[in-house]
């Protein structure tokens, strides 16, 4: 069929069934992105004869004789459309990945649906920003700053540098390369939650025109290992095959099929024929540990480190710290409370996937979406075992992570295949698969025991955890330890004591997800001094200032144990005072009507930089013959806007502008190591190396400067472009020549030791008892994020962090049946937040500046989302007098909790 | 997505074209469901879009919509000012999950034929009366009302290979006052509940349909106006709790309460509002 994209004619003949979107991609437009392929995330939106439309649902055959316009025909002769010209002004987007669509749908705006953004955005999804950038962009609000000429960067807004590229839609995503050469790889998944496969068929599969190879458990490595990625690959229980005879939760592999299409491919997963032996499964996480549970891992504890396999435990904690029970007895008021936080979904608007190939001289190469390259590369050479050197695992832009893509969910099966069918491999996770087969936060239980006296002084804290794993262990040990601590470490009481639980059950894995265990136990912990001040009278913020930690406190969660956390810098105090003044000031007016109840809360969290048990980087600047400056970094950019001010740093120790740090990242053939951007570290690791590496360079320039000029390196100093001597200025490429061609210096960080940093969140909501509507009057997040680096970026972190902990408050629920199956496989029916359900977020920063960050500077990615949901549901107990302990906090829910305490209005 | 099993797409352009119908065929309104989810078991697609109907006409009887109209024409109909409760049709629009730009491809035709609970054609149809007109592929038609039409949740009278050709609404009802009121659990999301009461303006009737937060649109009629204990009453008794629909868009107990309390929203605004 003939069509127009972009202006060029085009004769090419879809598939039958082909949607518009995959037709595009073919023709190589790969601006047009995959979000869900639903018709709910509006990335893939185009342009058909003028009228907006989302092209995964638009057949491909109607687009005949049709005018089609994607991302990369928006560009006039003149340059950019305003709209993208917006969007890089107002930096309306962190990973980019639902920019493309965001833009196409502005510009098809009339003035009309411009006012109302809330119905015209409901069809775009974007994961990252909490809208707040995007409302700025398409009202033309600038943000972004330019690099001052003079002084250092650090401290500026400059943009992203990759915003143009965004923008057009030119910017590469990991699937957006040629794959015409490739195999496609689909995964037949288990139907049943515990099952041992007595035997597989594949004869089928075979008999399908296209299929080359079906890989089952005969063809995956005994070893095991988990999908969850750390420094210490020990840290986590080896528990998983690539592929295994048993299976243990609905959605868990069977058997891969590789083959030249991917239809294909889904013709020989349904045509696969497997015997299941069903194993009795077991859903709850305190019926798992119960006497005569299924057991779901038969495993030598000490070879795999899961703590108790025979009661289905996958780690455990306990400690105390001083007695509880004396502090219990001094008290004189007690509270005692039981919370639950749900599933939840990371929503990463590009999901996962990996393509894999041999390279001529025999490595295997990856091209993955991931957060960790250098940890999936070990993994890799790990379980297949292959010399590491052998292994190149590569990422291009990453669309969203939070936490994962500290996984290994693709990469295993692409390897495996690869090495079996010497082809290129891709393999693409679709939506589905997102939310049935890839990792969730942690459904956590949490009961709180607090004592405290009259004059609100805490004498004891005692919660006991259960958290459910899943089907596999893969981050269950480190999430519970990391929520059992900063939770606790937080507050100065003598008396604490700890009990956590990790089980397995026969449901979808739960992962590493932002805040890694925090904010479940943060939820319940802040929700539980929020009732205890009530009991005694005292004001919550005062009830926090009595108790925080301060300088010179040890700060101790439930042991005595060493460790290398320090107040590097504190601004807790300003970050309560804040937020105080902030809902003092407020004006916002309660909507009308007898039904609406109004309240305020408040909620503080504290975390450490950098995870534990050690987080390594290096970094490489080098100054190449024409005198510029490469700057090699393991961090990959997904959103975090690393990219940004890794180049700031580097700059502002070199005394240029960033524009001229030519940057390289995310190739493990780049670089020696790097531990990865989790756990908030892409700044405060990967930039500390990163600050190392540009200031050896600054001395060894000096150096050679001082040299060449016969002068003393103290009267020497670094220019732009040059090095002045005395009265000379030496250019860089004068010295790169000088010292044989080029220079290159490396830097490195070991992640220790760690400082903390804290947030404070505070609402005001009101509360329809008619209804159960909950509706936000005012939300405002005061963050200690040390000395800010970029205030755009960090301040769109904290509103992307509050955006993603409202979902998870208000509606998100990854529900699963009686039967282990997932009831919410989709964007349609796992409540994200669009636009409207999320309202603008006041930022506001203390004044402090770390000792041990970069320039100063702490993370601040993760912590955001942490005070959100117990900050809420302290507003909504203030406005109703009812306490809520089960997010997320939709209509019906409230309402039912309104109603069972009599609070409720007909 | 791609749907990987079609083998072949066939774009009629008048009845007689149509092919006969066979298992693995389906027919294709804007495609927006169909392609919004996997369909191993399909394998030719039957394409309305090239029948050329008329979208929406206008007649002294009332309003024809063709199947295939989409919900962006039906948002920019321009209907005769002697029509108060034309405003539903743009009203209802909005109570699709789906954005502007699916407006523009989906039609109030797939969107009867899914048969869905929250959907919002279908509470349209209901609340405004309408009869479906259905060709069988001999060549045969028959109407049915809306309430016989949709049976259940995905369910509905369709026998295979019938077509839904139109819906028709009557210019008597087009003619009322209407009111339309609807839950969700999120601001713009899926209807949990979406009422949509009519007031005869010569007799002062009521009549209202209540969608979204049943399996299927229900009917109550009222041939004078009822007062609040009444309206709640007859509600009560219609649909008993385990009535309710119970999926991830609400708690049955949250849905029969929003129904009870929309419904008084509804009499109140049709009725009260212009006594006071
Ligand atoms: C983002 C998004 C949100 C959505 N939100 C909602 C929602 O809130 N409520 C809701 O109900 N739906 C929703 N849908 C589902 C669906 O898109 C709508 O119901 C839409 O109106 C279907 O219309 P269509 O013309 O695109 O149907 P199609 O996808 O073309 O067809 C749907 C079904 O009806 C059959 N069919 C279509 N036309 C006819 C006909 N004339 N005669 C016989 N059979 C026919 C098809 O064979 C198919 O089985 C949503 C979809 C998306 C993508
Ligand atoms: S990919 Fe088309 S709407 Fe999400
Ligand atoms: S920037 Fe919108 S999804 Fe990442």
């Amino acid at each position: 069929m003939t069509l127009t994209i972009n202006g060029h004619p085009t004769d090419a003949a879809p598939r039958a069934g082909q949607c518009l979107r995959t037709f595009l991609r073919d023709q190589g437009w790969f601006g047009v992105k995959k979000g869900c392929d639903t018709g709910d995330c509006g990335a893939c939106t185009v342009h058909v004869d003028g009228e907006p439309v989302h092209s995964c649902i638009f057949p491909a055959f109607r687009a005949k004789g049709r005018e089609v316009r994607t991302i990369e025909g928006m560009r006039g002769a003149d340059g950019l459309h305003p709209v993208q010209e917006a969007f890089i002004a107002a930096q309306g987007f962190q990973c980019g990945f639902c920019t493309p669509g965001m833009v196409m749908t502005t510009a098809a705006l009339t003035q009309g649906q411009r006012a109302d953004l809330p119905i015209a955005l409901k069809g775009n999804i974007c994961r990252c920003s909490g809208y707040r950038a995007v409302e700025d962009a398409v009202h033309g609000i600038a943000h972004t700053e330019q690099a001052p000429q003079d002084a250092p960067s650090c401290g500026v807004s400059l943009p992203d540098p990759a915003n143009h590229a965004v923008v057009t839609g030119a910017v590469r995503y990991t699937m957006d390369v040629p794959v015409d050469d490739a195999a496609h790889l689909k995964i037949l998944r288990s139907p049943h939650p515990h099952a041992r496969i007595r035997a597989i068929d594949a004869s089928g599969a075979y008999d399908v025109p296209g299929v080359i190879a079906v890989l089952t458990h005969a063809d995956a490595p005994q070893a095991c290992f988990s999908s969850a990625r750390h420094e210490v690959s020990k840290d986590d229980p080896d528990d998983l095959r690539i592929l295994d005879d048993v299976v243990r939760f609905v959605g868990q592999r069977v058997a891969a099929v590789v083959a030249e299409s991917e239809g294909a491919a889904e013709e020989g997963c349904r045509r696969i024929k497997v015997d299941y032996e069903i194993l009795p499964a077991v859903f709850d996480p305190e019926a798992a540990m119960a006497p005569g549970a299924p057991i779901l891992h038969h495993k030598d504890p000490a070879t795999s480190r899961i703590g108790a396999p025979e009661r289905n435990v996958v780690g455990e904690v306990h400690g105390m710290l001083g007695d509880v029970e004396a502090g219990f007895a001094e008290a004189d008021a007690i509270y005692e409370g039981n919370y639950a936080s749900q599933r939840i979904q990371h929503g990463h608007l590009e999901t996962l996937g990996s393509i894999g190939w041999l390279e001529a001289d025999g490595t295997l190469s990856l091209r993955t979406s991931s957060q960790v390259p250098f940890l999936v590369r070990n993994a890799l050479a790990d379980v297949l075992s292959l010399d590491p050197a052998l292994v190149r695992v590569a990422c291009g832009r990453v669309g969203g992570g939070f936490g994962a893509k500290q996984e290994m969910l693709t990469e295993d099966i692409v390897a495996l295949a690869v090495l079996k069918t010497g082809r290129k491999v891709k393999h693409e996770f679709t939506r589905e698969e997102q939310f049935t087969a890839a990792t969730c936060r942690h459904p956590v239980r949490v009961r709180v025991m607090l004592g405290a006296r009259r004059d609100g002084t805490l004498t004891a804290m005692q919660i006991r955890v259960v958290s459910d794993a899943g089907a596999y262990g893969n981050h269950s040990v480190g999430t519970l330890f990391h929520g059992c601590n900063e939770v606790l470490q937080l507050y100065r009481c003598p008396n604490k004591k700890v009990d956590g639980f990790a089980a397995y059950t026969n449901t979808l894995p739960s992962g590493a997800f932002r805040g890694y265990g925090l904010s479940q136990t943060v939820f319940a912990m802040e929700s539980a001094l929020d009732e205890l001040a009530r009991t005694i009278g005292v004001d919550p913020f005062e009830l926090r200032r009595l108790n925080v930690v301060r300088p010179g406190d040890a700060m101790r969660a439930y042991s005595d144990h060493p460790h290398d956390v320090e107040f590097g810098s504190y601004g807790l105090d300003q970050c309560l005072d804040l937020v105080e003044a902030a809902l003092a000031r407020d004006e916002s007016v309660p909507p009308d009507g007898a039904e609406w109840a109004t309240g305020q809360g408040m909620a503080a969290a504290m975390i450490d930089t950098i995870p534990p048990r050690g987080h390594f980087s290096d970094a490489r600047v080098r100054l190449t013959e024409d005198g510029a400056f490469e700057l090699t970094v393991g961090t990959v950019e997904f959103g975090n806007g690393t990219s940004t001010v890794h180049r700031q740093i580097a700059a502002s120790v070199l005394a240029t502008t960033p524009d001229k740090i030519r940057l390289v990242q995310g190739d493990t053939t780049q670089l020696g190591h790097d531990t990865g951007a989790f756990g908030s570290t892409g700044i405060v690791v990967a930039g500390l190396a990163t600050e190392r590496a540009a200031r050896a360079m600054a001395e060894r320039l000096l150096a050679e400067a001082a040299g060449a000029a016969g002068v003393a390196p103290e009267a020497c100093h670094l220019e732009d472009g040059a090095v002045r001597a005395g009265a000379t200025a030496v250019p860089l490429s004068a010295l790169a020549a000088q010292a044989g061609g080029t220079i290159t210096v490396e830097g490195h960080s070991t992640g220790s030791p760690r400082s903390v940093a804290f947030n404070v969140h505070g609402f005001k909501v009101a509360v329809n008892r008619g209804t159960g509507e909950l509706r936000i009057l005012k939300s405002v997040q005061a963050a200690d994020a040390g000395r800010v680096l970029n205030p755009m970026q960090c301040r769109g972190q904290v509103e992307g962090g509050v955006a993603q902990a409202l979902g998870a408050a208000m509606s998100e629920n990854l529900r699963i049946g009686p039967d282990g199956v997932v009831e919410t496989p989709n964007f349609r029916s796992y409540l994200m937040p669009r636009f409207v359900d999320i309202p603008r977020t006041e930022v506001l920063f203390a004044d402090t500046y770390d000792r041990l960050g970069p320039f100063g500077a702490k993370s601040m990615s993760e912590s955001p989302f942490n005070p959100v949901a117990p900050a809420l549901a302290n507003a909504v107990r203030d406005a109703t007098g009812v306490r809520l302990t089960h997010p997320p906090f939709a209509p019906d829910t409230v309402h039912a909790a309104l109603a069972a305490s009599g609070a409720a209005c007909e | 997505m791609d749907l990987n099993t079609i083998e072949h797409v066939q774009q009629p352009g008048a009845r007689g074209e149509i092919p006969p119908f066979s298992p693995g065929d389906a027919f294709v309104g804007g495609g927006t469901w169909l392609f919004s989810e996997p369909q191993p078991h399909l394998r030719r697609l039957v394409d309305l879009s090239t029948l050329g109907w008329e979208p929406l006409r206008v007649s002294p009887e009332g309003l024809e919509i063709a199947a295939t109209c989409t919900l962006a024409e039906l948002n920019a109909a321009n209907l005769p000012a002697e029509w108060p409760a034309a405003h539903l049709l743009a009203d209802c629009c909005r109570c699709l999950m789906g954005s502007f730009k699916v407006w523009n491809m989906a039609t109030v035709g797939g969107n009867l034929c899914m048969s869905l609970p929250a959907g919002p054609m279908i509470s349209l149809s209901a609340g405004l009366e309408a009869t479906c007109l259905l060709w069988a592929p001999d060549g045969t038609d028959r109407r049915v009302s809306l309430f016989d039409f949709i049976t259940g949740p995905r369910q509905n009278a369709l026998r295979p290979g019938e077509i839904l050709r139109s819906i028709h609404i009557p210019a008597a009802v087009l003619a009322r006052s209407a009111e339309m009121r609807r839950a969700s659990l999120t601001r713009h999301g899926r209807s949990a509940a979406l009422l949509i009461g009519t007031r005869d303006r010569t007799s002062g009737a009521f009549t209202l349909a209540v969608t979204a937060s049943v399996p299927r649109p229900l009917q109550f009629h009222f041939p004078e106006a009822p007062d609040a204990q009444t309206l709640r009453a007859r509600l009560e008794a219609g649909i008993p709790p385990e009535g309710f629909y119970d999926d991830i868009h609400g708690a049955p107990a949250w849905r029969r309460h929003m129904t009870v309390r929309m419904a008084e929203e509804i009499r109140n605004a049709l009725y009260e509002g212009d006594r006071a």
